[in-house]
């Protein structure tokens, strides 16, 4: 009687293990595509510019939602198990989601140093690198530097090359095709760069405000100074003491706008612009931030059409 | 060799017809020297970049191996890289350092505190709790540091990674989890070993921290082994299986030694316990989804291998939470149903248990939750357990919180309590993972 109950625990064991095993879908089924996912929507628009139909690509967080609180939602499994590649933002950006999503995806091609993992940080200029001591007493630090660097052109070329490599790396028979695709990028990047450039020239140094660190390779390349923060500390919502003060800094240093990621509450932006003159404005930080906005031109085209108009309208 | 020279020839002439474009709208305004300078810089940077990549093709030419140089025509920075693992690619960071590095040679190697970089991820997560109120049936003390969870992770080998999760006490160490992942195998598997929380529902794989109160539910102090759960050593594999309509499906099967806190134990090596775990998962809209599961567990109890308990259960969560104001509103509803089958003299004893909780994100930092609980017990099954609770939850920051939780129970023989929970987190060292 014992035995059989023994045997019985086993043999459901079994069954499970083979049930598992019959449903594993066949083998090397290969699609001529490679398979790519993105932590960010930008990533994604960027190796569309680079990968054209050679690949297919699916981002894990929308242009519009804050991507230091993507849920780990097992629905993007199914994405990752099935991809070639993932591209992440890295600097630590994705560390409250990404990894567990990767450890259990169960697809090896895509775990952190293996070929399908790609950390395009790695290929840009970063900002906001602390130096000396890092608490939390700043609040959520990133210690390797400002993640939030792909809304500068100049790393946006730098990417695009990085995972142009990455994907003649993972499929060296399109090698000239990827290699065309990123000229013709970087050729169309440079043109809108001038003209970006063009628009924005009249507004150099400029003062800003932004809600969240995540403008400083914009403000950078396009000459703007951002010279506070809605949020007293990054990751610390604002307070009505660093409110006021923001409120006298703004109209000492007559700063033109208020910028606010689109997943930010507008309450403590809108007063601030009401008591100081300062124009607020939802700008984006991300590709499909708006429904519009679905390439990495779209984007600036967007958000600098949106910073000359605060800028015209504050005069 | 050419394309050096064509670029040295092309660059000095393309520049100033770049910045002269660039310039002349705005030429009566004032002139822009940083935006040239970075402009020049870049292109610096291009061509010490395609420079190194001449010097490292000329290397390997040198040293007899065929390059493949695909797109021959363009000198692109978009080059094949080079077969040489580290071979960099043509961009500015890279390639500038291997420039530097043929002009000085560097000697000596990184710093002592180089190698520290392999340490694993070390962080600590305190846990301290006061408790008022009256409880004869399950009495806690006034105040405690209930826990210090150091977790130690990291990525092992290219096949697998490591997670230990070390719980202190006041007096004495618990090994809360330890267990390593493969994540390299074939087929889409993924396999653990070591000692491990099991797949019983969901309450059950939770660690203190991430859990919506600052107790467990009834049901499983009564039937699921309280606080410690079906936490044994053992091995566990898991698969995501093939389903249709974005449904997302995992089956995990897993074997322990038999051990867990009071409803499993091993009297002899043959004695081990099995939990298998089928979870069901789909995104309603981007903001809802529903997440279903079916647990069973089965092993033997303190009254020897002819005695078995087999515990089956369902788990529920509805969870709402809008992308673009994820930070402030959420919503969760969830639920786990659990039936033990405990053999034991005279008779086997058949009971239930339930609860079922909401919790709604108030604001950023505030979060308002409710449970229902209601109970037999595993040895006593016409002895039911009842309660409610109240939970308001304040985080300051990501890494800091404070809770309190009004909890009522009606214990079997109408014996009431009221308690008044306290409770503060507090997490150091590593960004750890947010809980879903």
């Amino acid at each position: 009687m014992k035995k059989t109950k023994n045997y019985a625990g086993f043999v459901i064991d079994l069954l499970f293990g083979l049930l598992i095993c019959a449903a594993a879908p066949p083998m090397g089924a290969a699609t001529k595509k490679l398979n790519v996912v993105t932590s960010t929507a930008d990533m994604a628009a960027l190796a569309q510019e680079v990968g054209g139909d050679k690949i297919s690509v699916e981002s894990i967080a929308k242009g519009y939602q804050d991507p230091h609180f993507v849920e780990a939602k097992p629905s993007f499994l199914l994405k990752l198990r099935q991809a070639d590649l993932l591209i992440s933002v890295g600097l630590q950006l994705e560390t409250g989601w990404l990894p567990p999503l990767i450890t259990q995806s169960g697809n090896p091609r895509i775990q952190v140093g293996a070929p399908g993992y790609l950390d395009a940080s790695q290929f840009s200029e970063i900002l906001d690198i602390p130096q000396g001591t890092v608490t939390r007493a700043e609040g959520d630090v990133h210690p390797l530097g400002n993640p939030h660097y792909w809304l500068d052109p100049d790393n946006g070329r730098r990417i695009a090359r990085g995972i142009a490599n990455k994907l003649a790396d993972l499929d060296p028979g399109e090698t000239a095709y990827f290699q065309r695709q990123f000229q013709d990028f970087d050729k169309r990047l440079s043109a809108a760069e001038q003209r970006w450039d063009a628009e924005m020239k009249p507004y150099r140094g400029l003062k800003i405000i932004t809600y969240h660190r995540s403008f400083p390779n914009f403000a950078k390349h396009f000459g703007l100074e951002v010279i506070g923060y809605v949020e007293p500390r990054p990751g610390i919502p604002p307070t009505p003491s660093h409110t006021i003060e923001l409120i006298q800094l703004i109209k000492r240093e007559n700063c033109k706008a208020v910028l606010v990621e689109p997943y930010f509450d507008l309450k403590t932006p809108q007063s601030i612009g009401r008591e100081s003159g300062a124009q607020v404005v939802v700008y984006l930080p991300s590709v499909g931030g708006e429904k519009q906005v679905t390439t990495y031109f779209e984007l600036f085209d967007y958000d600098i059409e949106l910073l000359i108009k605060a800028f015209q309208s504050s005069h | 060799m050419r394309y050096l020279t064509l670029a040295i020839v092309v660059f000095p002439f393309a520049m100033p017809l770049f910045a002269q474009e660039n310039t002349k709208p705005q030429a009566l305004e004032q002139p822009d020297i940083s935006v040239l300078t970075q402009k020049i810089r870049d292109l610096e940077d291009r061509l010490i970049a395609m420079e190194a990549q001449i010097h490292q093709l000329k290397d390997q030419q040198a040293a007899g191996l065929t390059v493949p140089v695909a797109g021959a025509g363009t000198p692109a920075p978009a080059g094949v890289p080079p077969p040489t693992a580290a071979a960099p690619m043509p961009d500015q960071g890279v390639a500038s350092t291997g420039t530097s590095a043929q002009q000085s040679v560097v000697l000596g190697g990184a710093g002592g505190n180089a190698a520290k970089v392999l340490n694993p991820d070390i962080g600590v997560i305190g846990d301290f709790i006061g408790v008022a109120g009256h409880n004869p049936v399950q009495p806690s003390p006034s105040l405690q540091m209930h826990e210090s969870e150091i977790s130690l992770q990291a990525i092992l080998d290219p096949y697998a990674r490591g997670d230990f999760f070390l719980s202190f006490g006041e007096d004495g160490v618990n090994l809360e989890e330890g267990y390593i992942t493969f994540t390299a195998l074939p087929a889409g598997f993924v396999v653990k070993a070591g000692k491990i929380r099991s797949a019983f529902g969901k309450v059950n794989t939770m660690h203190n921290h991430v859990l919506p109160w600052v107790d467990r539910p009834l049901v499983t102090y009564n039937l699921v082994g309280g606080e410690d759960g079906i936490n044994d050593a053992g091995f566990s594999i898991q698969r995501i299986l093939p389903a249709p309509k974005e449904i997302f499906l995992e089956a995990t099967g897993q074997l322990f030694r038999g051990d867990s806190a009071d409803v499993f134990t091993a009297s002899n090596k043959n004695d081990l316990s099995q939990v298998a775990h089928l979870r069901g998962y789909k995104d309603v809209t981007e903001s809802t989804n529903l997440d279903l599961g079916v647990s069973y567990a089965r092993g033997h109890n303190d009254l020897g291998s002819n005695f078995l308990t087999q515990l089956y259960g369902i788990d529920a969560t509805v969870r709402w939470k809008p992308l673009r104001r994820s930070i402030y509103n959420s919503f969760v509803l969830r639920s786990e149903f659990i039936w033990s089958q405990r053999q034991q003299l005279p008779l086997e004893q058949r009971a239930f248990g339930l609860f079922a909780s909401a919790d709604y994100q108030l604001g950023r930092r505030w979060l308002l939750g409710g449970r229902y609980d209601r109970s037999n017990r595993s040895r006593f099954a016409n002895d039911t357990d009842e309660g409610g609770s109240l939970v308001l939850t304040y985080q300051p920051s990501e890494f800091s919180q404070v809770r309190g939780q009004y909890r009522f129970t009606r214990y079997e023989g109408n014996i009431d309590t009221h308690e008044l929970l306290m409770q503060l987190q507090f997490s150091l060292g590593a960004h750890g993972t947010h809980p879903f």
